[in-house]
């Protein structure tokens, strides 16, 4: 494969690869929280972090991860303790730290608004060694939380008013899912972009349970998603030269279409083979029992016409 | 009130108080919803709560979990201030069943797991639990449904999902917020059943109840709130009189006297 034989390529593609696993591992969370556009705020606010690191000549995925993981603290702390318009305070936070990026990259003496729009959108070749180097550490911290804490997460986001009652520490399970959302956000900003990362938290999550029935299903099948589409993205962008960050998001989407789609007669299937399983089980052949016809007769009329007028 | 005598095992001794609610005030935003409330509640009683919708009925079963902040008194779990208490496993929730679904598909069995963690160490469940999940699932009559997604099912057997999980941690306390609200008959008594069964093997139960319905037989005191303070601690209601309680005033959406429905002529 022509392909693999490139070292740019080799790394963007073990970086699409990490980012297929962590966004929508992350994500599912995200989902049963009803926090689906949280990573879009991340996203926001990481700017700030890219466009500091410019200023400050570090690597940009580290600095872009510490003001990332402090803006989605914030922003959780704005969740659980703002009574009043927290929504004011989280538009503050995205467009603050959007502009803030911005500035800053325009002030710093190495970057440009075209080094911006390469983390807005993702970008192949800009993925160096000490860039893969991050992302793999950062990737290996977003899957051990999400899969080694996931019945935690899993009761903390299904209801948290039970989970404290387990005696669970929410307060900090939810700073930890924000955290780690912030983690992802650094992650997958070299492949997607900053602006789409939210996208791959949400739409693969979204693709899955419309033919998944249980969470361990939604997680595996959102992830087998997350990585087909982002190799997918990365190799249709390598050889059709097309924004990789803009690809995936829209392969994503047509996943989702799909399996949409499917859902109905996939649902139809399924009644009809539980049916099949009852009708075995009782020794009646196949079909399910039709109502008894007689019942409809046994109704009583209880009520007669005159009952209703009143005068 | 003295500080119950705790055994060497940790067991608080018969007749000893699991729920002790003291002076209890509370606000919800600037309205109090609790003003002064005393509740005891002792090892292996079955109290309910009764009293209108916003006498505060919910908003004390909330803060005997610590879910709502108390402005004013104290509250003991198990002899423990709730501050410091932290056998959870002791307690089980039922929380009043709130008609959103969660945003990714969830099985009975993993909803109900999630009630086992109080028992296990960092989350991971051993065969035992594993029986035990099975064990609750079972109690509540859905075993065969154990696989299915939560939301496939009808809103008494997803109350019945509810109880499960708050079961799965085998609790000596049962906390219940509304559990016969909007579901039906055949689940009530389902529910009853189970409710019976623990009662019988000891657990201590507080429940929040509109109507007192299928479960009056099994309990033992009734609390009336009214307007934030207990107005009746003592025998329950007579069934006939349980609409003629004081702080009553729920409003059906018909009166006694006329048809349920109403035609074009009314």
């Amino acid at each position: 494969m022509e392909i693999l034989e490139t070292a740019f390529m080799q790394r963007a593609l073990i970086a699409a690869l990490l980012v297929g696993i962590t966004a929508p591992a992350i994500g599912i969370y995200l989902v049963q929280r009803r926090q689906a556009l949280m990573g879009d705020g991340i996203g926001h606010v990481a700017m700030t972090g890219v466009g500091l690191g410019f200023l400050l000549s570090t690597n940009p995925i580290w600095m872009a991860t510490l003001v990332s993981v402090v803006g989605a603290v914030t922003m959780e702390l704005i969740r659980a303790y703002g009574r009043t318009r927290g929504d004011i305070a989280l538009a503050m936070l995205f467009y603050g730290g959007m502009a803030g990026g911005v500035l800053l990259i325009n002030v710093s003496d190495t970057g440009s608004t075209g080094d911006l729009s390469s983390f807005l959108f993702g970008s192949l070749s800009s993925v160096s060694d000490s860039d893969l180097i991050a992302i793999g550490a950062l990737a290996a911290f977003v899957v051990l939380v999400s899969v080694g804490l996931r019945r935690q997460l899993f009761a903390v986001s299904q209801d948290e008013e039970f989970a404290r009652v387990t005696g669970l520490p929410v307060r900090f399970l939810n700073l930890l899912i924000a955290v780690t959302a912030a983690v992802t956000v650094s992650v997958a900003m070299r492949v997607v972009g900053l602006l789409l990362v939210s996208a791959l938290m949400v739409v693969p999550v979204a693709a899955a349970q419309q033919i998944s029935r249980s969470f361990r299903a939604t997680f595996a099948l959102a992830v087998g998603i997350g990585v087909a589409v982002t190799l997918a993205g990365t190799t249709t962008s390598y050889y059709q030269d097309v924004p990789p960050g803009a690809t995936i998001v829209l392969l994503a989407i047509a996943v989702f279409i799909a399996l949409t789609a499917l859902a109905t007669p996939l649902a139809r299937l399924r009644a009809r083979r539980t049916e099949a399983a009852r009708a075995g089980a009782d020794g009646r052949g196949t079909g399910a029992p039709e109502c008894p016809s007689e019942t409809l007769s046994e109704v009583p009329r209880t009520r007669l016409p005159g009952d209703d007028v009143k005068v | 009130m003295s500080e119950p005598a705790i055994a060497a095992d940790g067991e608080t001794a018969i007749g000893d108080a699991v729920i002790s609610m003291r002076g209890a005030r509370a606000t919800l935003g600037s309205r109090p919803v609790l003003r002064g409330v005393d509740l005891t509640v002792r090892r292996g009683e079955v109290v309910a709560l009764l009293g209108a919708n916003g006498s505060g009925k919910s908003t004390a079963v909330r803060s005997v979990i610590g879910q709502i902040p108390l402005t004013e008194g104290e509250i003991e779990l198990f002899g423990t201030g709730l501050r410091r208490f932290r056998q959870w496993s002791r307690v089980g929730y039922v929380p009043q069943r709130t008609t959103a679904a969660s945003g990714v598909p969830a099985t009975v069995r993993e909803v109900v797991s999630s009630g086992r963690l109080s028992r296990t160490r960092l989350g991971l469940l051993s065969r035992a639990d594993r029986a035990a999940v099975d064990r609750a699932i079972a109690l509540v009559g859905l075993a065969d449904r154990a696989k299915d997604s939560v939301g496939a099912l009808s809103g008494g057997q997803h109350q019945r999902v509810l109880i499960a999980r708050a079961l799965a941690s085998e609790p000596k306390l049962l906390i219940m917020d509304e559990p016969m609200a909007g579901v039906d008959l055949a689940s009530q008594e389902i529910l009853a059943a189970t409710l019976r069964d623990q009662v019988a093997a000891g657990t201590t139960v507080l429940l929040v109840l509109h109507e007192l319905g299928a479960i009056e037989p099994l309990i033992d005191r009734a609390v009336v709130l009214r307007d934030g303070c207990v107005v009746h601690d003592g025998p329950p209601p007579k069934a006939v009189g349980q609409h003629a309680l004081p702080g009553h005033d729920h409003v059906h959406p018909h009166a006694a006297d006329e048809p349920l429905r109403t035609g074009l002529l009314t």
